[in-house]
């Protein structure tokens, strides 16, 4: 019996009326774990039942510990006839599982029905006993952390970053099975929640064990996806990336972090610059100094185009053997999964060196080769064993091949920034895979597996066939070389391939910083922009968007159209994207995410992406209009006025994004080769027009300018296009990164949305354009919403802006918008680039050691300061855990205080047994009886530090109704469906004893409605990091906390 | 066709100045168009498409949250929408806040569906949108409903039970205990009162003249009249019916009066009249129909004769001050604390009343 799970229901609040006649409820509850259920008793004609149950214990094996949620029905007791269900809560005990996750779950988590939304708050205590030594721990997969957060957690180090890891699991959906015509709505969307509840954590041992086989011990950048593919079932999949992590104890390292300038930087360095074990950076510039002394920048480069939807052909039936994951067998049930688990060994992992990381210890990106990107178009049929999933995997693994080939072709060895996504609509699938190809050092890598020079030596074709020729060494000495040589500020950006041999069309000079390596005139990648990168002036999100219309058409046909409009989708997105980039007079992408949609008679693309200047790659070229009649003098001055809009908005935009200035080009760069010819051929590409193209010649020998041949109407409409784009109000910057260059001293206020619009198209007959036309607005009119109603908060910006479309009927589009807009300190940030950005580091760094003295007071034995502790003094880690311990249990001050604030405040509502005198006066809204949660999309919150991570946030809701218009109509339906996610999301962190959720995503808003009906039904599905985080100003306000009430609260609420 | 459009914060957003149309009653293109003509368009360089929306948005969460400002304490402990407590404070000070013009209206009368239905005649009259008119008069309903049963002081239970802010929660009161007490306020010679008038008046009721005012720990309420105290203040009478003591009483008075107003002669003159008004007052409040008329008296017996003969402010000041402390100095006159109680207050009452 490995697993004792305890859990205690201790009262319930607000619950609804169940009983019209006395207007009160006779309430109780099940708690439900696998097959066991237990029962509390009728708690009678009451709103806010006291319980305080027993403790109620299942014995259990740890591997329905891993699959199964804790399920709580609160019903209402009905003598005569059959009990009604409240609601329900499930809780995800996976968090408890994990020695350095949550101890226990404790608080009041809203009571949900899918017809009837929130209804109440239930108070709940549970635990989990573990009777397994490690050895036994080793066994299941219980234990390894899993972390949506796309980079190494803060206060983790990576001893080992061991590859990908991936998993799907099937099942016929519940929605669309036989019984479904005779159950109620709400059956039906309770057995679909469950079991998506159960696949996900099936899913997850399932990962776990992966992990463990490689010798790792956490997923970071997990990723789960739901394919809801109708009739032919329901696919969850997940990747993510497999690590060893170790948790950093000493105070010192973390304590340094100054959390005021931007967050990734300053933790990660130290973590890895100073502890990382293995070989020692050679070129490393000493951990202090990669605090930027360099600060150019230099890139790589490109986009492959060949990467686009090669795969045009249907595999009705799986193909088998393809890669060595397809290989497996025939049996039926687990034994099969178990032959899958071990058939994809640790072997053959390596063979997708693929990562879902976005941004990494440094000195571990070693180049950036350009995006990969892979989609495939397939036709569903019904998952006929839903314990033989092999189709789905065959064609991921088909998808991940060919990313595989592209990545070579790219001379590199390595995918990073990995995502893997679909659209489905009926029968149609279209399966997606993008990365970045990279070059990995080899230092965070297990021996063998990804290690760069063994990976060199055997695959010698990569690079031989360039090795020969002039630069020949670039290959094998890059793998060496590089990582002696690269200069962290643009060595990312250097090729990787070969120069006589590039792959695609690109234009190669001299880094811009270092002036020893080739670096391409552009880079789009899908990664963060690493924090050491040499970046002049601010970022901007920079976003492509397509529409085309299709026949509707069935079955191959309809595949077969769908394959062949896709490349030209993609070539057109990229050809937006290129423009707008120039527009913008920037020269590389980050996370750059290609989004492309299916519907019956419509495909929508949508790219996004995060616009800089790299220091290290040349400066973009003006746009250059060019008509094919040129003998027309309206037209020429047409296009002459064209080229005056496009270059004014050039030299705007350049000035906006402070991209540029020369001066601060040489100072900050520091660059040893001066470079006047940049110079001039900045200021001219946008001053004039006509003698553009000469000058620009003559500067460097090759193209330059992008020329846009105006030959037809398309092209003339893609201009339009392109000078449509609204500028961002001031005050207001964008990007859909974590990180926006340029800017550091972030306030700590925040503020997470999601916004969803849904727009019908009255009329049937739209041409592309006019499509494309409507489509531009909505995402630019969420946009221009968004800056609207954020502008309290400027100066700010919008970061980590996802936009997810989806066609969910033929005459709809969907597009859900999820970021968080952050204000920060203005005056610093006209302070320019990296001086600014140290002094910021210094000051927090000198407020951080007044905080931590602070805090070492608090315990008697710690009388020292902070130099003791920071020369690792034997008692410091201690120190650190009861600092933490402190900490903690402040934490679950606030709730409990919560709890206390609750039951007086009920006391005194006026109910009848009120009748005593009511003057109390502990009854003041500002105690703040609910806990703050705050969310976020990033990995880290602003100005403050993440003191411990507390489990993966991963739920599923559904909501329906019949009873649209009375609800207020979609939006009123939305509206408090999307507020009521997020409090369940908050409330299930707040009982983790949690403060935020970091890294959240909303990876699924399915919308449905028959307004004729009356009906409409939504499916979400978020996820993020649950995460303890200390503020700066809350540091101390906390620490004055009485210490009673510390004990009082942990002697109740743990006692047990 | 934008046909779906939601803004969801984990911070609920919520404008200001969105929150007061939405309180005063605006359709949403109504408020849009105040929004516009507030010049935001420029200021912000939205459109009037991005002004809708917000409207429309902002017009949901109010919505959403308006059951919960109907129990202001559960606003504090619920969990869907995160709510920073200023923000809490102001959703709960501007969702009771009331038109002075609608609660004058108002004020007295039961707080009944009979009262609610004629509402569109209050709208009219005060010209606020019938739906402001609707908030503010469930809202009275909802706190008179509350602290009708409450023991204690009044506004304190007020304030406790709807978070409100001092001055507000005096307000309440002041609407609670007339509606309680079916004080007559619409008579057309008390048309010149305003509301701020009248809650003055109830603050000095309620401190003075109920239960609550002499002993706070009594098991009684705060939003009903002393019945022993009005039962003690017939013995006034004998300030009337005692001839002698009624001469004493008006010399005295004279006396101290004599050279340091203009109205002398006048005072001196109407001293029995308005003596006689204001005891006769005192007597009669021992029932329930007589005190519905108190202000109506007032007005009647005292504020109008001495308007009549055009006494400033200072003079009926100066009149009461000398009529009330004379009247201890009278030898056979023995109920000195319940003439102070009845007096202290009449005099707060008729000075606020007395408008030149």
């Amino acid at each position: 019996m490995p697993g004792k799970l305890k859990a205690k229901i201790v009262a319930g609040r607000h619950l609804p009326v169940m009983d019209r006649a006395s207007d009160l409820t006779d309430a109780f509850v099940e708690v439900k774990f696998g097959n066991t259920t237990f029962k509390t008793d009728v708690y009678p004609k009451s709103l806010n039942p006291q319980w305080n149950s027993e403790w109620f214990k299942f014995e259990v094996d740890d591997e329905d510990l891993q699959d199964e949620p804790l399920q709580i029905t609160v019903l209402d007791h009905d003598t005569y006839s059959a009990n009604d269900a409240i609601g329900k809560v499930y809780i995800d005990i996976d968090p408890l599982l994990c020695s350095e996750a949550a101890t226990v779950i404790s608080g009041w988590l809203p009571i949900y029905d899918t017809i009837h939304g929130i209804r109440g708050e239930i108070n709940v205590l549970v635990k989990v006993d573990l009777f397994n030594d490690l050895n036994r721990f080793r066994q299941s997969s219980c234990g390894i952390k899993f972390f949506c957060t796309t980079s190494v957690p803060r206060c983790y180090r990576a001893v080992m970053v061991h590859g990908f890891v991936e998993e799907l699991v099937v099942n016929e959906d519940p929605e669309y099975q036989w019984i479904d015509r005779i159950r109620t709505p709400r059956a039906s969307n309770e057995a679909r929640q469950r079991l998506i509840f159960l696949m996900s954590g099936e899913l997850q041992r399932k990962i776990g064990l992966k992990v463990l086989e490689m010798g790792g011990n956490a997923v970071v950048g997990y990723l789960q996806c739901f394919d809801l593919e109708g009739e032919s079932g329901l696919v969850v999949r997940a990747i993510g990336t497999a690590c060893t992590l170790e948790k950093i104890s000493t105070l010192p390292s973390t304590a340094t972090q100054p959390s005021n300038s931007s967050p990734s930087k300053d933790m990660k360095e130290p973590v890895f610059g100073e502890e990382a074990p293995g070989v020692p950076l050679s070129s490393g510039p000493p951990t202090p100094l990669r605090a930027q002394t360099f600060s150019s920048f230099s890139p790589s480069k490109s986009y492959s185009r060949q990467s686009s939807s090669s795969d045009t052909e249907l595999s009705l039936t799986p193909k088998t053997g393809m890669g060595s994951g397809g290989s497996a067998g025939k049996e039926a049930g687990p034994l099969k999964a178990l032959l899958r688990q071990q058939t994809q060994s640790a072997l053959e992992q390596r063979e997708y060196p693929f990562f879902t990381l976005t941004s990494f210890p440094s000195g571990f990106l070693l180049h950036v080769g350009g995006v990969v990107s892979a989609r495939s178009v397939k036709l569903l049929d019904r998952i006929h064993n839903p314990d033989e999933p092999e189709t789905r995997d065959a064609w991921w693994e088909e998808i991940r091949q060919e990313i595989k080939s592209h990545v070579k072709a790219l001379g590199c060895h390595a995918v990073v920034g990995y995502s893997e996504s679909t659209s489905i609509c009926e029968e149609v699938c279209i399966l997606s895979a993008s990365g970045t190809a990279a070059i990995l050092s080899s230092r965070f890598m297990q021996d063998g597996s990804l290690d760069v020079e063994h990976r060199l030596s055997r695959q010698p074709v990569v690079f031989t066939s360039g090795a020969d020729r002039v630069e020949g060494d670039m290959g094998s000495s890059a793998s060496l070389g590089f990582e002696e040589v690269a200069p962290p500020g643009c060595g990312f950006c250097h090729i990787p391939y070969d120069e006589l041999n590039i792959p695609f069309p690109a234009q190669l000079t001299y880094c811009y910083c270092c002036r020893r390596n080739k670096v391409p005139d552009v880079l789009f990648t899908t990664i963060d922009l690493p924090t050491e990168a040499n970046v002049t002036g601010k970022g901007c999100l920079i976003q492509a968007r397509l529409c085309r219309t299709k026949k509707k058409g069935q079955g191959e046909g309809n595949a077969t159209a769908i394959s062949n409009l896709l490349p030209f989708l993609e070539y057109e997105l990229h050809t937006q994207l290129m423009n707008k980039l120039k527009l913008r007079g920037m020269n590389a992408l980050f996370g750059l995410r290609i989004q492309i949609s299916v519907g019956e008679t419509m495909l929508l693309g949508l790219a996004s992406a995060t616009g800089v200047y790299l220091t290290a790659l040349p400066s973009p070229g003006g746009i250059q209009i060019a008509g094919k009649t040129p003998s027309d003098i309206t037209y020429e001055q047409h296009i002459s006025n064209m080229q005056k809009k496009i270059n004014d908005t050039i030299a705007k935009n350049k000035e906006l994004f402070d991209v540029n200035p020369p001066e601060v080009v040489e100072e900050i760069i520091g660059s040893p080769i001066p470079e006047p010819r940049q110079r001039s051929r900045l200021f001219r590409s946008h001053s004039e027009s006509s003698d553009e193209v000469s000058e620009l010649d003559l500067s460097h020998g090759k193209k330059d300018t992008f020329v846009l041949e105006i030959d037809d109407t398309d092209a003339v409409e893609d201009i339009h296009a392109l000078l449509t784009d609204s500028p961002t109000p001031p005050g207001f910057y964008s990007c859909n990164t974590e990180i926006m260059p340029g800017i550091q001293n972030w306030t700590s206020a925040i503020q997470m949305f999601t916004s969803v619009r849904v727009f019908r198209l009255n009329n049937a007959n739209l041409t592309n354009q006019g499509l494309n036309k409507i489509f531009t607005d909505l995402c630019e009119n969420l946009l221009k919403s968004f800056y609207f109603k954020l502008r309290s908060l400027t100066p700010c910006c919008l970061c980590h802006l996802n936009f997810t479309v989806a066609i969910p009927e033929d005459e709809l589009i969907q597009v859900a918008v999820t970021a968080v807009a952050m204000s920060f300190d203005k005056d610093q940030a006209l302070e320019n680039g990296r001086h600014g950005g140290e002094k910021t580091q210094i000051k927090a760094i000198h407020e951080n050691d007044e905080q931590l003295q602070f805090n070492l007071e608090l315990n008697p034995d710690s009388t020292k300061g902070l130099a003791d502790i920071s020369g690792s003094h034997p008692s410091a880690k201690d120190r650190c855990s009861s600092w933490i311990e402190q900490l903690r249990l402040k934490a679950h001050t606030m709730r409990r205080g919560s709890i206390k604030t609750t039951s007086s405040l009920e006391k005194n509502s006026p109910l009848p047994e009120g009748r005593s005198r009511s003057l109390r006066s502990n009854r003041s809204y500002s105690g703040g009886s609910v806990a703050v949660v705050k969310m976020t999309p990033l990995s880290f919150i602003p100005g403050a530090k993440i003191i411990k991570y507390l489990g993966i946030i991963n739920m599923f809701f559904i909501r329906e109704t019949t009873s649209l218009r009375e609800e207020g109509g979609v939006s009123g339906f939305l509206h408090s469906f999307i507020a009521e996610v997020f409090a369940m999301v908050r409330a299930h962190v707040a009982a983790l004893g949690g403060n935020a959720v970091v890294s959240y995503s909303m990876k699924e808003c399915v919308f449905m409605e028959n307004p004729n009906k009356n009906q409409a039904q939504c499916l979400i599905n978020v996820s993020g990091d649950a995460v303890i985080f200390v503020q700066e100003s809350e540091l101390e306000a906390t620490s004055v906390q009485p210490q009673s009430a510390t004990t009082q609260t942990s002697n109740g609420g743990e006692g047990t | 066709s934008v046909e779906l459009d939601v803004f969801v914060g984990n911070t609920t957003i919520m404008d200001k100045e969105v929150y007061q149309l939405w309180l005063n009653g605006y359709t949403v293109n109504d408020a849009v168009k105040v929004r516009i003509d507030g010049g935001i368009m420029e200021e912000c360089e939205a459109s009037v498409e991005v002004l809708l929306s917000d409207t429309m948005d902002q017009y949901r969460t109010f919505q959403m949250c308006e059951r919960l400002l109907h129990h202001p304490t559960k606003l504090a402990n619920q969990l869907l929408f995160q709510i920073p407590p200023d923000r809490q404070a102001m959703l709960i000070e501007r969702y009771y806040a009331f038109d002075d013009a609608f609660a004058r209206e108002v004020l007295g009368k039961k707080l009944s569906k009979g009262t609610k239905k004629d509402l569109d005649d209050v709208s009219a009259k005060t010209n606020i949108t019938l739906k402001s008119c609707r908030r503010q008069f469930d809202n009275f309903k909802r706190v008179f409903k509350v602290v009708e049963e409450l023991k204690g002081p009044l506004v304190e239970n007020i304030r406790q039970h709807f978070l409100l802010p001092d001055q507000l929660a005096r307000d309440y009161a002041a609407v609670v205990f007339f509606a309680n007490n079916r004080f007559e306020t619409g008579k057309k010679k008390l048309q010149y009162l305003t509301f701020q008038d009248f809650a003055l008046c109830a603050g000095q009721l309620i401190n003075n003249w109920t239960l609550g005012a002499v002993d706070n720990m009594m098991e009684d309420m705060d939003v009903d009249l002393d019945k022993e105290f009005l039962q003690d203040l017939k013995e006034l009478k004998i300030l009337i019916t005692d001839k002698d003591l009624l001469d004493q009483h008006k010399s005295l008075v004279c006396t101290a009066l004599r050279g340091k107003t203009n109205v002398f002669t006048e005072m001196e003159a109407n001293f029995k009249n308005l003596s006689r008004g204001l005891v006769n007052i005192a007597a009669k409040l021992i029932n329930a129909k007589d005190v519905r008329d108190f202000f109506i008296d007032l007005v009647e017996k005292f504020i109008e004769p001495c308007r009549s003969d055009r006494w400033t402010s200072i003079d009926v000041n100066l009149y009461l001050t000398h009529y009330t402390n004379s009247a201890h100095i009278l030898d056979t006159f023995k109920h000195h604390s319940v003439w102070t109680r009845y007096m202290g207050v009449i005099k707060s009452c008729i000075l606020r009343m007395y408008h030149e």
